[in-house]
Protein backbone atom coordinates (compact mmCIF):
# COMPACT_ATOMS: atom_id res chain seq x y z
CA UNK A 1 0.00 0.00 0.00
CA UNK A 2 1.34 3.42 -0.95
CA UNK A 3 1.39 6.10 1.75
CA UNK A 4 2.71 9.34 0.24
CA UNK A 5 6.27 10.14 -0.85
CA UNK A 6 6.47 6.83 -2.69
CA UNK A 7 7.11 4.92 0.52
CA UNK A 8 5.17 1.78 1.25
CA UNK A 9 4.04 0.55 4.65
CA UNK A 10 6.81 -2.02 4.42
CA UNK A 11 9.40 0.74 3.89
CA UNK A 12 8.17 2.51 7.02
CA UNK A 13 8.30 -0.69 9.06
CA UNK A 14 11.85 -1.30 7.82
CA UNK A 15 12.89 2.24 8.76
CA UNK A 16 11.52 1.70 12.25
CA UNK A 17 13.43 -1.59 12.55
CA UNK A 18 16.62 0.10 11.29
CA UNK A 19 16.35 2.81 13.94
CA UNK A 20 16.04 0.15 16.65
CA UNK A 21 18.83 -1.97 15.13
CA UNK A 22 21.14 1.06 15.07
CA UNK A 23 20.36 1.58 18.76
CA UNK A 24 21.62 -1.95 19.45
CA UNK A 25 18.35 -3.95 19.40
CA UNK A 26 19.29 -7.49 18.25
CA UNK A 27 15.70 -8.52 17.59
CA UNK A 28 15.17 -5.58 15.23
CA UNK A 29 18.36 -6.38 13.33
CA UNK A 30 17.35 -10.05 13.10
CA UNK A 31 13.90 -9.10 11.74
CA UNK A 32 15.43 -6.71 9.24
CA UNK A 33 17.87 -9.38 8.04
CA UNK A 34 14.90 -11.71 7.45
CA UNK A 35 13.20 -9.00 5.42
CA UNK A 36 16.39 -8.59 3.36
CA UNK A 37 16.49 -12.33 2.77
CA UNK A 38 12.89 -12.30 1.59
CA UNK A 39 13.59 -9.40 -0.77
CA UNK A 40 11.33 -7.07 1.25
CA UNK A 41 13.87 -4.29 1.78
CA UNK A 42 14.31 -1.41 -0.62
CA UNK A 43 17.91 -0.36 -0.04
CA UNK A 44 17.41 3.03 -1.68
CA UNK A 45 14.50 4.21 0.45
CA UNK A 46 16.14 2.85 3.60
CA UNK A 47 19.07 5.23 3.14
CA UNK A 48 21.92 3.05 4.35
CA UNK A 49 25.48 4.33 4.42
CA UNK A 50 27.52 2.31 1.94
CA UNK A 51 30.42 0.43 3.50
CA UNK A 52 31.22 -1.76 0.54
CA UNK A 53 34.60 -0.26 -0.21
CA UNK A 54 36.00 0.63 3.19
CA UNK A 55 37.74 -2.68 3.80
CA UNK A 56 35.48 -3.84 6.63
CA UNK A 57 33.43 -6.47 4.81
CA UNK A 58 35.58 -9.56 4.50
CA UNK A 59 34.81 -12.76 2.65
CA UNK A 60 36.09 -16.03 4.09
CA UNK A 61 35.96 -18.92 1.69
CA UNK A 62 37.49 -22.33 1.19
CA UNK A 63 36.62 -25.98 0.70
CA UNK A 64 34.50 -27.86 3.26
CA UNK A 65 36.51 -29.03 6.26
CA UNK A 66 39.48 -26.67 5.97
CA UNK A 67 38.41 -24.90 9.18
CA UNK A 68 36.69 -21.68 8.11
CA UNK A 69 34.23 -21.57 11.03
CA UNK A 70 36.90 -22.45 13.61
CA UNK A 71 39.26 -19.75 12.32
CA UNK A 72 36.40 -17.24 12.32
CA UNK A 73 35.74 -18.09 15.98
CA UNK A 74 39.38 -17.22 16.74
CA UNK A 75 39.04 -13.90 14.91
CA UNK A 76 35.80 -13.17 16.78
CA UNK A 77 37.43 -13.54 20.20
CA UNK A 78 40.53 -11.65 19.04
CA UNK A 79 38.58 -8.64 17.78
CA UNK A 80 36.02 -8.75 20.56
CA UNK A 81 38.86 -8.54 23.12
CA UNK A 82 39.97 -5.37 21.34
CA UNK A 83 36.48 -3.93 21.89
CA UNK A 84 35.33 -4.37 18.30
CA UNK A 85 31.86 -5.59 17.35
CA UNK A 86 31.79 -8.22 14.64
CA UNK A 87 28.96 -9.53 12.48
CA UNK A 88 29.09 -12.86 10.69
CA UNK A 89 26.98 -14.05 7.78
CA UNK A 90 27.42 -17.81 7.53
CA UNK A 91 26.23 -19.20 4.21
CA UNK A 92 25.41 -22.89 3.77
CA UNK A 93 23.90 -24.63 0.75
CA UNK A 94 20.19 -25.30 0.26
CA UNK A 95 19.13 -28.70 -1.00
CA UNK A 96 18.41 -28.45 -4.73
CA UNK A 97 15.63 -31.03 -4.27
CA UNK A 98 13.68 -30.02 -1.16
CA UNK A 99 14.81 -26.40 -0.90
CA UNK A 100 15.59 -27.03 2.76
CA UNK A 101 18.94 -26.46 4.44
CA UNK A 102 20.88 -27.57 7.47
CA UNK A 103 22.77 -24.58 8.83
CA UNK A 104 25.46 -25.66 11.26
CA UNK A 105 28.29 -23.12 11.15
CA UNK A 106 27.28 -21.66 14.52
CA UNK A 107 28.21 -24.89 16.30
CA UNK A 108 31.89 -24.14 15.77
CA UNK A 109 31.61 -20.51 16.83
CA UNK A 110 31.40 -20.45 20.60
CA UNK A 111 31.01 -16.66 20.61
CA UNK A 112 27.90 -16.93 18.46
CA UNK A 113 25.46 -17.51 21.30
CA UNK A 114 27.19 -15.81 24.21
CA UNK A 115 29.45 -12.90 23.23
CA UNK A 116 27.49 -9.61 23.20
CA UNK A 117 29.93 -8.09 20.67
CA UNK A 118 29.13 -10.77 18.11
CA UNK A 119 26.12 -11.28 15.82
CA UNK A 120 26.04 -14.46 13.75
CA UNK A 121 23.34 -15.01 11.16
CA UNK A 122 22.98 -18.14 9.02
CA UNK A 123 21.91 -17.80 5.39
CA UNK A 124 20.88 -20.61 3.07
CA UNK A 125 22.00 -20.24 -0.57
CA UNK A 126 18.43 -20.85 -1.76
CA UNK A 127 20.01 -22.18 -4.93
CA UNK A 128 21.13 -18.88 -6.30
CA UNK A 129 23.90 -18.68 -8.87
CA UNK A 130 27.51 -18.27 -7.80
CA UNK A 131 26.95 -20.04 -4.49
CA UNK A 132 25.76 -16.89 -2.73
CA UNK A 133 22.32 -15.38 -2.22
CA UNK A 134 22.13 -11.85 -3.62
CA UNK A 135 20.75 -10.66 -0.26
CA UNK A 136 24.17 -11.15 1.34
CA UNK A 137 25.46 -7.83 0.00
CA UNK A 138 22.66 -5.80 1.56
CA UNK A 139 22.68 -7.91 4.73
CA UNK A 140 26.37 -7.27 5.40
CA UNK A 141 25.97 -3.55 4.77
CA UNK A 142 23.02 -3.56 7.17
CA UNK A 143 25.20 -5.11 9.89
CA UNK A 144 27.83 -2.40 9.30
CA UNK A 145 25.12 0.26 9.62
CA UNK A 146 23.91 -1.34 12.88
CA UNK A 147 27.17 -0.79 14.73
CA UNK A 148 29.19 -3.85 13.74
CA UNK A 149 32.73 -2.69 12.94
CA UNK A 150 33.66 -5.70 10.83
CA UNK A 151 31.48 -8.13 8.91
CA UNK A 152 32.72 -11.58 7.91
CA UNK A 153 30.92 -13.49 5.16
CA UNK A 154 31.61 -17.21 5.36
CA UNK A 155 30.79 -19.05 2.16
CA UNK A 156 30.68 -22.53 0.81
CA UNK A 157 33.57 -22.15 -1.54
CA UNK A 158 34.71 -25.07 -3.58
CA UNK A 159 37.36 -22.50 -4.44
CA UNK A 160 36.87 -22.59 -8.15
CA UNK A 161 33.39 -21.93 -9.49
CA UNK A 162 31.98 -20.02 -6.56
CA UNK A 163 33.64 -16.64 -6.87
CA UNK A 164 30.55 -14.46 -6.38
CA UNK A 165 31.92 -13.54 -2.95
CA UNK A 166 34.23 -10.96 -4.57
CA UNK A 167 31.20 -8.86 -5.47
CA UNK A 168 30.02 -8.58 -1.85
CA UNK A 169 33.27 -8.45 0.09
CA UNK A 170 36.02 -5.91 -0.40
CA UNK A 171 38.67 -8.35 0.81
CA UNK A 172 38.60 -12.06 0.34
CA UNK A 173 40.50 -14.63 2.39
CA UNK A 174 40.93 -18.13 1.06
CA UNK A 175 41.42 -20.84 3.69
CA UNK A 176 43.41 -23.90 2.76
CA UNK A 177 44.71 -26.83 4.76
CA UNK A 178 47.60 -29.27 4.39
CA UNK A 179 47.27 -32.61 2.60
CA UNK A 180 44.21 -31.61 0.63
CA UNK A 181 44.67 -32.98 -2.82
CA UNK A 182 47.76 -32.14 -4.84
CA UNK A 183 49.34 -29.04 -6.22
CA UNK A 184 47.09 -29.10 -9.26
CA UNK A 185 44.29 -27.80 -7.02
CA UNK A 186 46.22 -24.57 -6.65
CA UNK A 187 46.92 -24.31 -10.34
CA UNK A 188 43.28 -24.51 -11.30
CA UNK A 189 41.97 -21.07 -12.05
CA UNK A 190 39.38 -19.54 -9.75
CA UNK A 191 39.24 -18.35 -6.18
CA UNK A 192 42.93 -18.80 -5.60
CA UNK A 193 43.74 -16.10 -8.12
CA UNK A 194 41.17 -13.68 -6.69
CA UNK A 195 42.03 -14.07 -3.00
CA UNK A 196 43.66 -11.11 -1.27
CA UNK A 197 45.10 -13.36 1.41
CA UNK A 198 45.58 -17.10 1.70
CA UNK A 199 45.65 -18.80 5.10
CA UNK A 200 46.89 -22.35 5.45
CA UNK A 201 45.05 -23.56 8.54
CA UNK A 202 46.01 -26.54 10.73
CA UNK A 203 49.62 -25.36 10.98
CA UNK A 204 49.91 -27.76 13.90
CA UNK A 205 49.75 -30.62 11.40
CA UNK A 206 52.67 -32.05 9.51
CA UNK A 207 52.99 -30.79 5.95
CA UNK A 208 51.43 -27.38 6.58
CA UNK A 209 54.59 -25.43 5.76
CA UNK A 210 55.15 -27.43 2.62
CA UNK A 211 51.54 -26.80 1.52
CA UNK A 212 52.01 -23.06 2.06
CA UNK A 213 55.20 -22.93 0.02
CA UNK A 214 53.67 -25.04 -2.75
CA UNK A 215 50.76 -22.63 -3.02
CA UNK A 216 53.11 -19.67 -3.04
CA UNK A 217 55.27 -21.20 -5.77
CA UNK A 218 52.24 -22.03 -7.89
CA UNK A 219 50.91 -18.49 -7.68
CA UNK A 220 54.29 -16.80 -8.24
CA UNK A 221 54.39 -18.24 -11.74
CA UNK A 222 51.37 -16.17 -12.75
CA UNK A 223 52.46 -12.81 -11.36
CA UNK A 224 51.91 -11.11 -8.00
CA UNK A 225 50.84 -13.68 -5.44
CA UNK A 226 48.75 -12.71 -2.39
CA UNK A 227 50.40 -13.22 1.01
CA UNK A 228 50.26 -16.82 2.22
CA UNK A 229 50.21 -17.26 6.01
CA UNK A 230 50.11 -20.23 8.35
CA UNK A 231 47.62 -20.39 11.22
CA UNK A 232 46.07 -22.90 13.55
CA UNK A 233 42.50 -22.59 14.83
CA UNK A 234 43.36 -25.43 17.23
CA UNK A 235 46.21 -23.80 19.18
CA UNK A 236 45.73 -20.16 18.19
CA UNK A 237 49.04 -19.93 16.35
CA UNK A 238 49.19 -17.19 13.71
CA UNK A 239 45.78 -15.71 14.56
CA UNK A 240 47.17 -12.30 15.59
CA UNK A 241 49.19 -12.07 12.43
CA UNK A 242 46.15 -13.13 10.39
CA UNK A 243 43.99 -10.41 11.99
CA UNK A 244 46.58 -7.65 11.57
CA UNK A 245 47.32 -8.71 7.98
CA UNK A 246 43.62 -8.35 7.19
CA UNK A 247 43.72 -4.76 8.41
CA UNK A 248 46.82 -3.81 6.43
CA UNK A 249 45.74 -5.33 3.10
CA UNK A 250 45.10 -2.70 0.46
CA UNK A 251 41.43 -2.51 -0.46
CA UNK A 252 40.81 -3.81 -3.96
CA UNK A 253 44.26 -5.26 -4.38
CA UNK A 254 43.95 -6.23 -7.99
CA UNK A 255 41.25 -8.36 -9.52
CA UNK A 256 39.20 -5.22 -10.21
CA UNK A 257 37.95 -6.65 -13.46
CA UNK A 258 36.70 -9.82 -11.84
CA UNK A 259 35.09 -7.83 -9.04
CA UNK A 260 33.31 -5.50 -11.43
CA UNK A 261 32.19 -8.43 -13.53
CA UNK A 262 30.81 -10.32 -10.54
CA UNK A 263 29.04 -7.20 -9.29
CA UNK A 264 27.41 -6.74 -12.66
CA UNK A 265 26.35 -10.38 -12.77
CA UNK A 266 25.05 -10.20 -9.20
CA UNK A 267 22.98 -7.15 -10.08
CA UNK A 268 21.66 -8.91 -13.17
CA UNK A 269 20.77 -12.06 -11.18
CA UNK A 270 19.12 -9.94 -8.56
CA UNK A 271 17.02 -8.09 -11.11
CA UNK A 272 15.98 -11.36 -12.75
CA UNK A 273 15.33 -13.31 -9.56
CA UNK A 274 13.33 -10.56 -7.87
CA UNK A 275 10.76 -10.42 -10.68
CA UNK A 276 7.29 -11.28 -9.39
CA UNK A 277 6.64 -13.52 -12.39
CA UNK A 278 9.91 -15.47 -12.24
CA UNK A 279 8.25 -18.76 -11.21
CA UNK A 280 5.65 -18.38 -13.98
CA UNK A 281 8.45 -17.95 -16.50
CA UNK A 282 10.33 -20.99 -15.18
CA UNK A 283 7.17 -23.12 -15.16
CA UNK A 284 6.41 -21.92 -18.68
CA UNK A 285 9.88 -22.98 -19.84
CA UNK A 286 9.39 -26.45 -18.34
CA UNK A 287 6.13 -26.82 -20.28
CA UNK A 288 7.78 -25.40 -23.40
CA UNK A 289 5.20 -22.62 -23.36
CA UNK A 290 5.89 -20.32 -26.31
CA UNK A 291 5.05 -17.18 -24.30
CA UNK A 292 7.80 -17.96 -21.80
CA UNK A 293 10.25 -18.78 -24.58
CA UNK A 294 9.38 -15.52 -26.33
CA UNK A 295 9.94 -13.65 -23.08
CA UNK A 296 13.43 -15.08 -22.76
CA UNK A 297 14.24 -14.25 -26.38
CA UNK A 298 12.88 -10.75 -25.98
CA UNK A 299 14.60 -9.94 -22.70
CA UNK A 300 17.90 -11.75 -23.11
CA UNK A 301 18.30 -10.90 -26.80
CA UNK A 302 21.06 -8.38 -26.31
CA UNK A 303 23.16 -10.84 -24.36
CA UNK A 304 23.78 -12.82 -27.54
CA UNK A 305 24.84 -9.72 -29.40
CA UNK B 1 10.18 -21.97 7.91
CA UNK B 2 13.30 -21.28 9.97
CA UNK B 3 13.65 -23.81 12.76
CA UNK B 4 16.24 -23.98 15.57
CA UNK B 5 16.90 -27.45 16.96
CA UNK B 6 18.60 -27.26 20.35
CA UNK B 7 19.94 -29.54 23.04
CA UNK B 8 19.69 -27.85 26.43
CA UNK B 9 21.64 -28.98 29.45
CA UNK B 10 24.11 -31.77 30.16
CA UNK B 11 22.84 -34.34 27.71
CA UNK B 12 25.06 -35.97 25.11
CA UNK B 13 22.38 -37.89 23.20
CA UNK B 14 22.15 -36.00 19.93
CA UNK B 15 21.16 -38.73 17.47
CA UNK B 16 17.45 -37.87 17.73
CA UNK B 17 18.02 -34.13 17.35
CA UNK B 18 20.19 -34.67 14.27
CA UNK B 19 17.68 -37.05 12.65
CA UNK B 20 14.88 -34.55 13.26
CA UNK B 21 17.02 -31.71 11.86
CA UNK B 22 17.63 -33.71 8.69
CA UNK B 23 13.98 -34.71 8.32
CA UNK B 24 12.87 -31.09 8.62
CA UNK B 25 15.50 -30.04 6.07
CA UNK B 26 14.19 -32.70 3.69
CA UNK B 27 10.73 -31.24 4.32
CA UNK B 28 12.00 -27.99 2.77
CA UNK B 29 12.79 -26.04 5.95
CA UNK B 30 15.90 -24.13 6.97
CA UNK B 31 17.19 -25.77 10.12
CA UNK B 32 19.79 -24.33 12.48
CA UNK B 33 21.33 -26.87 14.84
CA UNK B 34 22.92 -25.46 17.99
CA UNK B 35 25.11 -28.39 18.98
CA UNK B 36 25.27 -30.07 22.38
CA UNK B 37 25.04 -28.77 25.94
CA UNK B 38 23.58 -25.30 25.47
CA UNK B 39 22.23 -23.20 28.30
CA UNK B 40 18.67 -21.83 28.00
CA UNK B 41 20.22 -18.35 27.59
CA UNK B 42 22.37 -19.49 24.66
CA UNK B 43 19.39 -21.16 22.98
CA UNK B 44 17.24 -18.04 23.27
CA UNK B 45 20.09 -15.92 21.87
CA UNK B 46 20.27 -18.24 18.83
CA UNK B 47 16.50 -18.07 18.26
CA UNK B 48 16.67 -14.28 18.56
CA UNK B 49 19.62 -13.68 16.19
CA UNK B 50 18.44 -16.23 13.64
CA UNK B 51 14.85 -14.93 13.74
CA UNK B 52 13.52 -18.48 13.94
CA UNK B 53 9.82 -19.33 13.57
CA UNK B 54 10.06 -22.53 15.59
CA UNK B 55 12.28 -23.96 18.31
CA UNK B 56 12.63 -27.70 18.89
CA UNK B 57 14.11 -28.78 22.23
CA UNK B 58 15.53 -32.25 22.70
CA UNK B 59 16.21 -33.83 26.06
CA UNK B 60 16.88 -37.40 27.10
CA UNK B 61 18.51 -36.66 30.43
CA UNK B 62 15.41 -36.13 32.56
CA UNK B 63 16.06 -32.42 33.06
CA UNK B 64 13.25 -31.30 30.72
CA UNK B 65 10.96 -30.34 33.60
CA UNK B 66 13.40 -27.59 34.56
CA UNK B 67 15.06 -26.69 31.25
CA UNK B 68 12.07 -26.52 28.87
CA UNK B 69 9.99 -24.10 31.00
CA UNK B 70 13.12 -21.98 31.58
CA UNK B 71 13.65 -21.63 27.82
CA UNK B 72 9.96 -20.72 27.32
CA UNK B 73 10.12 -18.10 30.06
CA UNK B 74 13.30 -16.53 28.64
CA UNK B 75 11.80 -16.46 25.13
CA UNK B 76 8.82 -14.48 26.39
CA UNK B 77 11.12 -12.12 28.30
CA UNK B 78 13.11 -11.62 25.07
CA UNK B 79 9.94 -10.52 23.25
CA UNK B 80 9.77 -13.75 21.20
CA UNK B 81 6.16 -14.65 22.10
CA UNK B 82 5.35 -15.69 18.55
CA UNK B 83 8.01 -18.42 18.36
CA UNK B 84 6.48 -21.91 18.42
CA UNK B 85 8.21 -24.30 20.83
CA UNK B 86 8.07 -28.10 20.62
CA UNK B 87 9.96 -30.83 22.40
CA UNK B 88 11.20 -34.34 21.94
CA UNK B 89 13.12 -37.09 23.68
CA UNK B 90 12.19 -39.04 26.78
CA UNK B 91 9.31 -37.04 28.25
CA UNK B 92 6.90 -39.12 30.39
CA UNK B 93 3.21 -38.71 29.50
CA UNK B 94 2.25 -37.44 32.96
CA UNK B 95 4.83 -34.63 32.73
CA UNK B 96 3.63 -33.24 29.42
CA UNK B 97 0.70 -31.12 30.55
CA UNK B 98 3.03 -28.93 32.62
CA UNK B 99 5.08 -28.26 29.52
CA UNK B 100 1.96 -27.38 27.52
CA UNK B 101 0.99 -25.01 30.34
CA UNK B 102 4.20 -22.97 29.85
CA UNK B 103 3.48 -22.54 26.14
CA UNK B 104 4.94 -25.60 24.38
CA UNK B 105 2.74 -26.83 21.52
CA UNK B 106 3.90 -30.41 20.89
CA UNK B 107 5.93 -33.22 22.46
CA UNK B 108 7.25 -36.03 20.28
CA UNK B 109 8.47 -39.27 21.82
CA UNK B 110 10.30 -42.32 20.49
CA UNK B 111 8.54 -43.95 17.53
CA UNK B 112 7.30 -40.67 16.08
CA UNK B 113 7.14 -40.81 12.28
CA UNK B 114 9.08 -38.13 10.44
CA UNK B 115 5.98 -37.20 8.44
CA UNK B 116 4.29 -36.33 11.71
CA UNK B 117 6.99 -33.76 12.46
CA UNK B 118 6.66 -32.13 9.06
CA UNK B 119 2.84 -32.24 9.34
CA UNK B 120 3.16 -30.44 12.67
CA UNK B 121 5.34 -27.71 11.10
CA UNK B 122 2.82 -27.31 8.24
CA UNK B 123 0.01 -26.96 10.76
CA UNK B 124 2.01 -24.30 12.63
CA UNK B 125 2.52 -22.47 9.33
CA UNK B 126 -1.23 -22.62 8.63
CA UNK B 127 -2.04 -21.26 12.07
CA UNK B 128 0.44 -18.39 11.67
CA UNK B 129 -1.14 -17.46 8.33
CA UNK B 130 -4.66 -17.55 9.68
CA UNK B 131 -3.67 -15.60 12.81
CA UNK B 132 -4.46 -18.40 15.31
CA UNK B 133 -2.35 -18.49 18.49
CA UNK B 134 0.56 -20.91 18.18
CA UNK B 135 3.56 -19.08 19.70
CA UNK B 136 5.00 -19.75 23.15
CA UNK B 137 3.51 -16.59 24.60
CA UNK B 138 0.34 -16.31 22.53
CA UNK B 139 -1.97 -18.27 24.85
CA UNK B 140 -4.92 -20.34 23.68
CA UNK B 141 -5.08 -24.05 24.36
CA UNK B 142 -4.07 -25.49 21.00
CA UNK B 143 -1.58 -28.35 21.18
CA UNK B 144 -0.61 -30.96 18.59
CA UNK B 145 -2.48 -34.26 19.03
CA UNK B 146 0.10 -37.00 18.64
CA UNK B 147 -0.63 -39.68 16.08
CA UNK B 148 1.61 -42.31 17.67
Amino acid sequence: MEIGFGKTERDRLNEELLQKAMAGNRRALAKLLSAVEEGDVNAETLGLKNHLDDGTIIGVTGAPGVGKSCLIEKLLSHWSNQGLKVGVIAVDPSSPLSGGALLGDRIRMESADSNPNVFVRSFATRNQPGGLPVAVGLASNLMRNSGYDIVLIETVGAGQAEIRIVSFADRVVLIESPSRGDLIQAEKAGMMELADLIIVNKSDLEGAERAASEIQTALEISGKPPPVLLASAKNGEGIEEFASKLKSLPVKSGAEMARARERLLAAWDSALLSRDDISDIINGLIKEDSNAEDWVKENLRWSNG
Amino acid sequence: MRIVIAKPGLDGHDRGAKVVARALRDGGHEVIYTGLRRTPEQIVRTVLDEDADLLGLSSLSGAHAFLFPRVCQLLIEADCQEVTVFGGGIIPMDERSELFDVGMRAIFGPGTKMEEMTDFVSEVENRIHSGDPVGVGEGGDWVWQNGA
